[in-house]
């Protein structure tokens, strides 16, 4: 402003201008209260408090890290271990409980459930699927079929020592390789395999003898899956009545798996997962609705 | 702006801020004055007192007639309890309140901000504790422009005192509102209460020493959004805090206007004297009109009417009046008032309205509740034998403060349909038979199994029904069960 300026009165409103017109339209000078001047000038004296407390202003290979030491990340850490104190609580309790306790103790039930729900997501979904419901070769662990028992102690077992794996007390169980080990000839195993699709309601094909297969099946088949088809649990041998089969259910899958089967592996967990994440997460599992 | 103030920003070229000018109201007695009494005692004893009202829910559920659960995530209001979700409840309360703002501004202006706006309220009670400990308008004047004696030091520390203990009281009473109100006051008192209590008694007592005592008018022409909003809603039928210029000019001491009167010419009833100004709380001049910063409290009416009835004049030369009138007036035709008219209705209506609705939101509510999430992954399981399971996740809500028993049950599907919850034993005719306690909500997995699905379409409706054992209380839901696409093998 010059030292020439006068005060100028706006006609209309009567109120002092501050002088600057831009194409004729002149501003008002309505004050602002001072007080608003001064909770700025605080605003700005809090802002330098800010900067020598907390950690505010990045240099090149850091930042300002402030008189109280303060971060964000212990922050997160100390959330973290609180957290997982918080939890040991519970894990002791599951430890603690008989495993076939846990689901009628309603607050052990929901912490096993979510408990099992992550390390499901961790260890389980990239071979049995996030939904757990498999895939072929891969178990479905929803439905009732179970090769190796769907009792809350059977999955507790698979869980611990595995199918096939290298571990001692593993679950074993192999069917031998008909076709590539030459036991049955190629026309042998197209019987038995039709024999086997015409019990459990396949298409056969036409001009098969099927009592030729089922002698052949009783010879073969019956010691590990039964006179009746149903399997023998304690062998890991599948019922071949159920509607699920882990290789696929088609008169080609069964010639297939007759011919060359493949032996699936479960990994042992015991050494790999604490005692509390695999009972945790047998009683998840069961609790999908398959469980026996 | 005084005129000093104006001379010294003509010195220095120009004054880009504005200095706040401390006001001095005048104690006023009358009509406008003993409602504002009343109407203080009435809303700050509710505010004050209403957390110590006790109302006996049962065993499970607090005591405290008013109070906000934050841990407990409820909200009671003598008979109602509101759940979080519930909080559409507030919503329309809210929709009721700034309605009945509205109304209050079409039919009598600012009533709100003159005589029940909290600002206003703690505003009056510190003048009230100013006026005294230091004395009226003249004496504070006079008091300020004294050396600082040990009188003036001891008058200004009384007074601090005491505006600092009504704003503790009033943080005090704040916090009582979010716990067992006679609980917290023997825990602050003993110093066992959580600090977070500590802390907002704090903040209260700051911002109400700060805003009350010293911001006064400066929250209600700075910082309050309503004005602004006031100055679009009201309208020329409104009555409002009104100088009757019609009457009131040419103003002028009773000397001059006699003179005017004597000599034939037109003389005004408003005899100059400033009474209205000194008493104005926000320090407005009533006689330039309806303006921004007043908040239309009537205390100038009490102050004119004293001054007229003293002059032997008729009363209410600032009176509520509407604009029109005074139009009118002018015209020489006789005054009118219409409070019910279009825009009166119509807010009347609404609130009405609104009323209604959550009135029977409330008569209606349920006590009982069901909410089903189906299973994404997997939709549907088939099972070794023809049949097909859905899992579903579902929350089930008790809002009974006794602990209940309800049957989960599912229509829609065939006769066989087995209906399980995980971790429920009991059952009845096959129905999982699941406790909830009191005010409490359980999340369960529930499995429902067709043991032969094959004559089930791709997807079929179905209703869980959840029956309460002893009441028969049934609340129900929808939702959808799934089969494999294509036929079932």
């Amino acid at each position: 402003m010059s030292d020439t300026h006068k005060k100028e009165i706006d006609q209309i409103s009567g109120v002092e201008t501050t002088g600057h017109e831009w194409d004729g339209l002149k501003e008002l000078n309505n004050p602002l209260p001072r007080w608003w001047l001064y909770s700025f000038y605080a605003c700005i004296v809090w802002a330098v408090g800010y900067w020598i407390i907390y950690p505010s202003w990045p240099l090149i290979s850091g930042y300002t890290s402030g008189v109280m030491g303060y971060s964000q990340r212990a922050d997160a850490l100390a959330a973290y271990d609180e957290g997982v104190s918080a939890r040991s609580v519970f894990a002791d309790q599951i430890v603690a409980t008989a495993l076939e306790d846990i689901p009628a103790t309603p607050n052990l039930l929901e912490f096993a459930a979510a408990n099992g729900a992550a390390a499901f997501g961790d260890n389980c979904a990239p071979c049995h699927g996030s939904g757990a419901s498999g895939s072929e070769g891969y178990p479905n662990l929803q439905d009732d079929t179970w090769l190796w028992g769907g009792t809350l102690e059977d999955i507790h077992t698979t869980l611990l020592y595995g199918i096939r794996s290298d571990h001692d007390e593993a679950r074993l169980g192999e069917m031998p390789a008909f076709g590539r080990d030459e036991l049955l000839s190629r026309d042998e195993i197209k019987q038995v395999s039709n024999y086997v699709a015409s019990r459990t309601g396949l298409e056969t094909q036409d001009g098969v003898d099927l009592s030729v297969g089922e002698i052949l099946y009783v010879d073969n088949c019956a010691a590990c899956h039964g006179d009746d088809l149903r399997g023998i649990q304690e062998m890991g041998a599948p019922s071949l009545m159920s509607a699920n089969y882990l290789y696929g259910k088609s008169l080609e899958a069964i010639k297939k798996q007759v011919h060359s089967p493949r032996n699936g592996v479960m990994p042992a967990w015991v050494d790999r997962l604490d005692e509390a994440t695999i009972k945790s997460l047998a009683v998840y599992v069961h609790s999908f609705g398959g469980g026996q | 702006m005084s005129a000093e103030a104006d001379r010294a920003g003509a010195e220095k070229d120009q004054d880009w801020f504005a200095s706040a000018q401390k006001i001095y109201p005048m104690a006023v007695h009358g009509t406008f004055r003993k409602i504002k009494w009343t109407l203080l005692f009435i809303t700050l004893g509710i505010y004050y007192f209403l957390p110590f009202i006790r109302l006996d829910r049962g065993p499970n559920a607090p005591s405290q007639a008013v109070l906000v659960d934050l841990e407990g995530r409820r909200g009671y209001f003598f008979f109602i309890e509101i759940w979080p979700q519930e909080v559409y409840y507030i919503t329309g309360l809210l929709i009721i309140a700034s309605v009945t703002l509205f109304l209050m501004n079409a039919v009598a202006g600012r009533l709100w901000c003159g005589y029940l706006c909290p600002q206003t309220v703690w505003t009056d009670l510190f003048l009230f504790i100013e006026r005294k400990v230091e004395g009226d308008r003249r004496a504070r004047i006079a008091l300020d422009k004294q050396p600082w004696t040990f009188s003036r030091v001891r008058k200004c520390a009384t007074k601090h005192f005491l505006w600092l203990m009504v704003a503790w009281w009033t943080g005090g009473a704040l916090v009582l509102y979010f716990s067992d109100a006679p609980t917290l006051v023997y825990n602050l008192a003993t110093l066992q209460a959580p600090v977070v209590a500590y802390v907002w008694i704090g903040i209260l007592t700051a911002t109400t020493y700060l805003l009350a005592g010293h911001m006064r008018e400066q929250v209600c022409i700075y910082m309050c959004p309503w004005p602004r909003i006031q100055a679009a809603l009201t309208d020329e039928q409104a009555l409002n805090v009104t100088y009757r210029w019609d009457r009131g000019e040419p103003r002028g001491s009773l000397k001059h206007n006699k003179a005017l009167e004597l000599q034939g010419l037109p003389a005004g009833d408003c005899v100059d004297c400033y009474q209205c100004l000194h008493a104005c709380p926000t320090g407005v001049d009533i006689r330039k009109g309806a303006q921004l910063d007043c908040i239309q409290c009537g205390l100038c009416i009490d102050a004119c009417d004293a001054v007229m009835q003293k002059v032997g004049k008729p009363s209410g030369l600032i009176a509520y009046d509407t604009d029109e009138n005074i139009e009118r007036r002018v015209e020489g035709k006789d005054s009118v008032y219409k409070i019910v008219r279009g825009r009166t209705v119509a807010y009347a209506a609404i609130i009405v309205g609104v009323s209604a609705i959550m009135l029977t939101a409330l008569l209606t509510r349920d006590y009982a509740g069901i909410s089903v999430l189906h299973d994404r992954n997997p939709i549907y399981v088939s099972l070794s034998d023809k049949g097909v399971r859905n899992g579903y996740t579902v929350r089930l809500l008790n809002k009974r403060t006794h602990e209940r028993h309800f049957m989960l049950h599912v229509e829609g599907l065939p006769a066989d349909t087995e209906i399980t919850a995980v971790g429920i034993e009991d059952s009845f005719a096959g129905r999982p038979v699941i406790a909830i306690g009191p005010d409490r909500t359980r999340e369960l997995r529930v499995l429902v199994v067709v043991p032969d699905a094959r004559e089930l379409a791709e997807s079929t409706s179905i209703t869980f029904r959840l029956t309460e054992s002893v009441m028969g209380e049934v609340v129900t839901t929808e939702d959808y069960f799934k089969v494999p696409r294509g036929e079932m093998k």
